[in-house]
């Protein structure tokens, strides 16, 4: 019961967020049974209209639109939870490193985070695609790094602040090792913080992953992926087709519900900081 | 002060250029074995090499090419052994253009719209506008544009869906041509920097002299204008560069979307064809602009703040 009444309390446009979020889960989940159609089958003739025999029309070669979104769903949000959560691994890890050590493994890597950082992202991740061509090894890796140090920045500042308790101290003077101490009492203490700032990160990283697949950078046909969806069928707005208007709301809508919740994540965190 | 944020900012991009030589060094593989295929004769292979000086270890290749760069010559595009530099200067005026365009329209009236949504907070006025602007950012740059094709292209015919402008076009007939992609871009940025001018003069609301000049009996708009805004400076042109960096990237999708004969277009183009004299090309020159324009943002908060100004 408890659970339901968690969700009475949230703002309206938390749950709404929330409702939103539910429903693309179910589509990672159980594509299979939920999309009418096969992944890349063809149903119909080129972008029949929306709302007719196929609830969305079909794309520019005529598979179903609502099939491919439900399995687009699956495989851009993953890939993209998949790349955020490695930034934060890689990011988090060096971040707190960096502040347990201090001293010339902070002076180190702050810099070279700094350098990367003063290239634009989109940028970063263009030469090094262009370099090694894609795959979705290449990019679950190149966007993380690169989504890593923000990460970085944060999770070295949020440390900053536990490092110099009291606490920490006591475990120093213990003789707990590093690896103790960044486990035991640095993450539990960060969890909070980073909680937040991983929905926001996985915005970015997503806007990101869809921009490269709208370029014809991303998961390569036949996979379904709304900003490749976007582009293929971006051609027929011109005439009047507005099929490619579709996956791009649900991209839209993702971050927007995502967004939503975090809003009322970073509310919630700073409101119980002005009530100590 | 500036002098040293001036190094850095040089440091930086000499740090960037290096870094991208290497790393396209380390990831590309052999450029030649891969144009002429695995089976090529090693002859032919050699003759490739040396013909793109690929034959040179690594550092002296990439103190030519600085070298080189510091004349103004970027080498020759794989793709159709044009000179780099030729192709880039020829791209780089119409994506000013359209960067410029969309700076000149959105700064003024994001900085106008911040400042009412100020006066009015917490009214219908301001959620409307909140809301707006909410979701203005955290959409892709791409829904934006199709939404616009859509609706002004398509729908009403006013504007051009693909803007193809070339050299011999009128200023007019340009800006009409170009309409959509500057729309497009002015509504991204707009968002973001009008949340940020209107988050700086509420912030400020709450300190103690706004406090006096309300108790002396000064009209609202009057204060913000004059006891704010003065004092929000430094955080809004931090914004608003920072914005107008982040124009520099965004027209890489909006030039995709509206076929525009930018250096975002070109970019990605060689990024497709794996040209890779052109992809370091044109990353130089974005991430150069993106660096100065950081570097602008932090001198000019300097002279905004006269309290930055004297500390060491």
């Amino acid at each position: 019961m408890s659970f339901f009444k968690a969700i009475g309390r949230l703002p309206w446009s938390a749950r709404i967020g929330l409702l939103i979020l539910l429903l693309f889960a179910l589509c990672i989940l159980f594509a299979p049974w939920i999309a009418p159609y096969g992944e890349s089958q063809i149903v119909g003739d080129v972008w029949e209209p929306i709302g007719g025999t196929f609830l969305f029309g079909t794309d520019q070669i005529g598979r179903d639109l609502l099939s491919r979104l439900v399995y687009g769903a699956r495989n851009t949000i993953s890939l993209a939870l998949l790349t955020t959560a490695l930034a934060f691994l890689v990011g988090g890890l060096l971040g707190f490193l960096a502040a347990t050590m201090r001293g010339w493994v902070d002076q180190l890597l702050s810099r070279f985070v700094d350098i990367i950082i003063s290239i634009p992202t989109l940028i970063f991740a263009l030469i090094v695609l262009s370099a090694v061509g894609t795959s979705i090894p290449v990019l679950i890796s190149v966007i993380g790094l690169v989504y890593a140090m923000p990460v970085y920045r944060i999770a070295r500042a949020v440390a900053m602040d536990i490092e110099i308790m009291d606490y920490v101290e006591v475990a120093r003077l213990r003789g707990e090792g590093l690896w103790w101490i960044m486990r035991r009492e640095i993450l539990p203490n960060a969890l909070t913080p980073l909680a937040a700032e991983f929905g926001l990160r996985f915005c970015f990283v997503f806007l990101l992953i869809s921009g490269l697949s709208f370029l014809g950078l991303g998961l390569q046909p036949p996979l379904a992926d709304w900003g490749a969806m976007v582009r293929g069928n971006a051609d027929g707005i011109a005439w009047g087709f507005y099929h490619g208007l579709v996956p791009a709301s649900c991209i839209a809508l993702l971050t927007i519900s995502v967004n939503l919740l975090v809003d009322w994540l970073v509310n919630k965190a700073s409101g119980l900081r002005e009530g100590q | 002060m500036i002098i040293k944020r001036f190094g850095f900012g040089l440091l930086t991009l000499f740090a960037i250029s290096l870094l991208i030589t290497v790393g396209i060094e380390f990831l590309a593989g052999d450029v030649c074995t891969e144009m002429l295929g695995q089976m090529a004769h090693p002859d032919t292979v050699a003759a490739c090499r040396a013909e793109l000086n690929l034959d040179r270890p690594v550092h002296i290749r990439y103190a030519e090419w600085f070298w080189n760069l510091l004349h103004g010559d970027m080498g020759i595009s794989l793709a159709n052994r044009r000179e780099v530099s030729e192709l880039i200067s020829k791209r780089i005026g119409n994506t000013l253009f359209l960067a410029g365009m969309s700076a000149l329209i959105s700064v003024p009236l994001a900085i106008g719209l911040g400042v009412l949504a100020a006066l009015y907070r917490n009214t219908a006025f301001d959620r409307v506008i909140s809301i707006t602007t909410l979701s203005a950012i955290s959409v892709p740059e791409f829904f934006v544009a199709y939404i616009l094709m859509a609706v002004l292209a398509v729908n009403f015919q006013i504007f051009p869906a693909i803007s193809n402008v070339d050299s011999f076009m009128g200023f007019f007939e340009r800006v009409k041509v170009s309409a959509l992609p500057v729309l497009t871009l002015t509504l991204v940025v707009l968002a973001h920097m009008m949340r940020m001018t209107r988050a700086s003069i509420v912030n400020l609301l709450a300190s103690p002299y706004i406090e006096m000049a309300k108790l002396k009996g000064i009209r609202p708009a009057r204060i913000i204008i004059w006891h704010a805004l003065p004092n929000a400076w430094a955080p809004i042109i931090q914004v608003v560069i920072l914005n107008l960096a982040w124009l520099v990237v965004g027209v890489v999708i909006v030039e995709v979307v509206f076929v525009y004969p930018g250096l975002g277009y070109l970019m990605v183009d060689s990024v497709l064809f794996r040209d890779m004299p052109m992809v370091r090309g044109t990353a130089m020159v974005f991430a150069a602009t993106y660096v100065l324009l950081n570097l602008l943002a932090d001198i000019l908060s300097i002279f905004a703040n006269p309290r930055l100004r004297h500390r060491g």
